[in-house]
């Protein structure tokens, strides 16, 4: 029994070595981080124990700033990403031909480099001496005056920002919707059709809550992602995101750590465990809600 | 007899009326799919166009008469765009090795062995899932600097190897082989190594192949860790080149030479994605996270 039991740890050393350096430690480390004031990267000493590091982090411009930016982030991308993925993915189940293909270009974004296609985006927005840019030219046939979406006001970055990572996030959502789809059982739907059932009310009253406990993952999943939302800012409007005022909590975490403004690990800490304790409240919230309104069968 | 007449009429309607349904069902449908086609269309179209003809057109022309690949040559040679595809191919294929033993071993210890402390230690790797990245980030990188692994392969992969959720995939994948096979080969003497490598991998493999390639997109995509532990562009990965060619670029502002980079980048996973269609969807249906 003895060796049996030496020979399963043996087994299970690796992944215990692995996360114990890179997850355990971390993440005690982040919280002593957190409360240690004015604690000093290079000769690594501090002065004192305290919340002085939260009021700091609390109190600074630039993380307000970002703070307000990801809120409408995710006041505006999970609520229209969600609803436009399920008509999408409602449509979708509703047809036989060429539903493959469908589903093959829409998960595309999915696979692509968030960097990378962020450019594209860049420069269809963009305007530059050359050009107005390809959005700008389309503005402009209906009337419209032409705008800077990267270099340009607020709501016009915030615009980008949000198409971006509605783009970015719709791959994983219609695919686990449409599997969700599929999973309902046509008994249901052929005893509607028996009793005439409308197909608006057939959606509402059989559809809808067979797919709530789906539709209720994408959303808290959808939240938690926005709330992490980075590399998409990054690459619409590159690595300097408090001087174009598109900062998210995530980028402020980073760029206190590292970058230009760097060196300050502990409201690094202060800010990142911030971010957790909004993103557990909401989740707590969703998960009340959801009481109410998701039918487990 | 009017009654008859009424059902047909009736019929006529229904058929015409779905027929309208259908296609707006299938507008909409192609209308999405060229929102998500376009800007790989049109990275594709930039990285074709000449540099002198891409700049004179003030309004952008949606096609091109004369494409050229100076472009590619120009991402090739102006900047190292090479040498962050072999960085990235490094770093991609040794974490996804390690990965791969860390996790078969740890997932087999769960599925199949016996040991003091299991349930313990399994609720305890359950709850680690939870971790968000952004909290152990900050520790690992004052880690990696203090042990002076910046700009180095080792800082790269090492806090990169673990994911706990694929431990978690796969020790369900193997719980589903019958007892019955491990009795069979205890009885003839096989040792346990020797039964996860010549029965259980052999059976599991199309989840093993799932994960392994889950695990190529993430690092192929990777960029927040790599941007914290490199700043030595030897050192980087085809995203902090990418973001690097955006910031400092070929000397002058030159798209379509950038929308090169982004093609040549992009290319590989949709590759990987048109070959591995079924499983890649299937994987990230079963549990992969994004959005």
């Amino acid at each position: 029994m003895e060796k049996q039991d030496l020979k399963g740890w043996l087994y299970l050393l690796p992944a215990i070595l692995f996360l114990g350096f890179f997850m355990v430690y971390p993440l005690i480390d982040v919280l002593i981080y957190s409360f240690e004031e004015g604690y000093n990267s290079a000769s690594q000493t501090y002065y004192g124990v305290g919340t002085y590091n939260y009021s700091y982090v609390l109190r600074d411009p630039y993380f307000l700033q970002a703070l307000k930016n990801t809120f409408i982030l995710v006041a505006v991308t999970v609520p229209l990403s969600t609803g436009f993925a399920l008509l999408i993915s409602v449509a979708l189940s509703s047809i036989k031909a060429l539903r493959n293909l469908f589903q093959t270009i829409y998960f595309l974004p999915y696979v692509t480099n968030t960097l990378a296609v962020g450019l594209v985006f860049m420069i269809l927005f963009k305007k530059t001496p050359y050009t107005d840019g390809l959005a700008n030219l389309i503005i402009s046939w209906f009337g419209g005056e032409s705008i800077d979406f990267i270099d340009g006001p607020y709501w016009a970055k915030m615009l980008v920002l949000c198409l971006y990572t509605i783009w970015v996030v719709m791959p994983f959502k219609i695919l686990i919707l449409t599997s969700a789809l599929a999973s309902v059982s046509e008994v249901y739907y052929n005893a509607a059709k028996v009793d005439g059932t409308s197909r608006v009310r057939t959606f509402a009253r059989i559809t809808l809550p067979m797919i709530s406990p789906t539709l209720f993952y994408l959303i808290v999943t959808g939240f938690i992602g926005a709330f992490k939302a980075y590399s998409d800012a990054v690459a619409l409007f590159g690595t300097d995101l408090n001087a174009s005022e598109m900062n998210t909590i995530v980028g402020y975490v980073y760029d206190m750590l590292y970058g230009t403004g760097g060196g300050y690990p502990s409201y690094a800490s202060a800010a990142a465990i911030i971010l957790f304790a909004i993103v557990l409240t909401i989740t707590c919230i969703n998960l009340i809600v959801s009481k109410k309104h998701v039918h487990y069968s | 007899m009017t009654k008859e007449v009424d059902f047909d009429q009736i019929e006529k309607r229904d058929r015409a009326f779905e027929r309208i349904r259908s296609a707006v069902v299938y507008a909409f449908l192609i209308l999405w799919a060229l929102m998500v086609l376009f800007p790989f269309y049109w990275m594709l179209l930039t990285s074709v166009k000449s540099y002198g003809a891409y700049n004179s057109e003030y309004i952008p022309k949606l096609f091109t008469l004369s494409p050229t690949f100076e472009n590619y040559l120009e991402a090739f040679t102006a900047v190292p765009l090479a040498d962050y595809f072999v960085n990235t191919l490094i770093f991609t294929v040794l974490t996804t090795a390690l990965m791969m033993i860390v996790t078969v071993l740890a997932a087999f210890a769960f599925a199949r062995l016996n040991f003091r402390g299991k349930n313990v230690a399994f609720v305890i790797f359950l709850s680690l899932m939870m971790i968000p990245n952004e909290l152990v980030i900050i520790t690992n990188y004052v880690t990696i600097t203090n042990l002076d692994l910046r700009n180095t392969f080792s800082g790269l992969i090492l806090p990169s190897v673990t994911s706990v959720f694929y431990i978690y995939l796969l020790k369900e994948n193997f719980e589903q082989v019958p007892d019955d096979l491990y009795y069979a080969a205890k009885v003839d003497g096989t040792s346990d190594l020797k039964y996860l490598f010549k029965v259980m991998i052999p059976i599991c493999k199309p989840t093993i192949v799932t994960i392994a390639i889950l695990k190529v997109i993430e690092c192929w995509n990777s960029y927040v860790w790599p941007r914290l532990v490199t700043d030595d562009a030897q050192y980087f990965l085809v995203s902090n080149g990418i973001q690097a060619i955006r910031e400092s670029g070929f000397g002058r502002e030159n798209i379509p030479a950038m929308m090169a980079a982004v093609v040549s980048i992009s290319v590989p996973l949709i590759v990987l994605f048109l070959i591995f269609r079924q499983k890649i969807m299937a994987g990230v249906a079963r549990g992969g996270t994004k959005g």
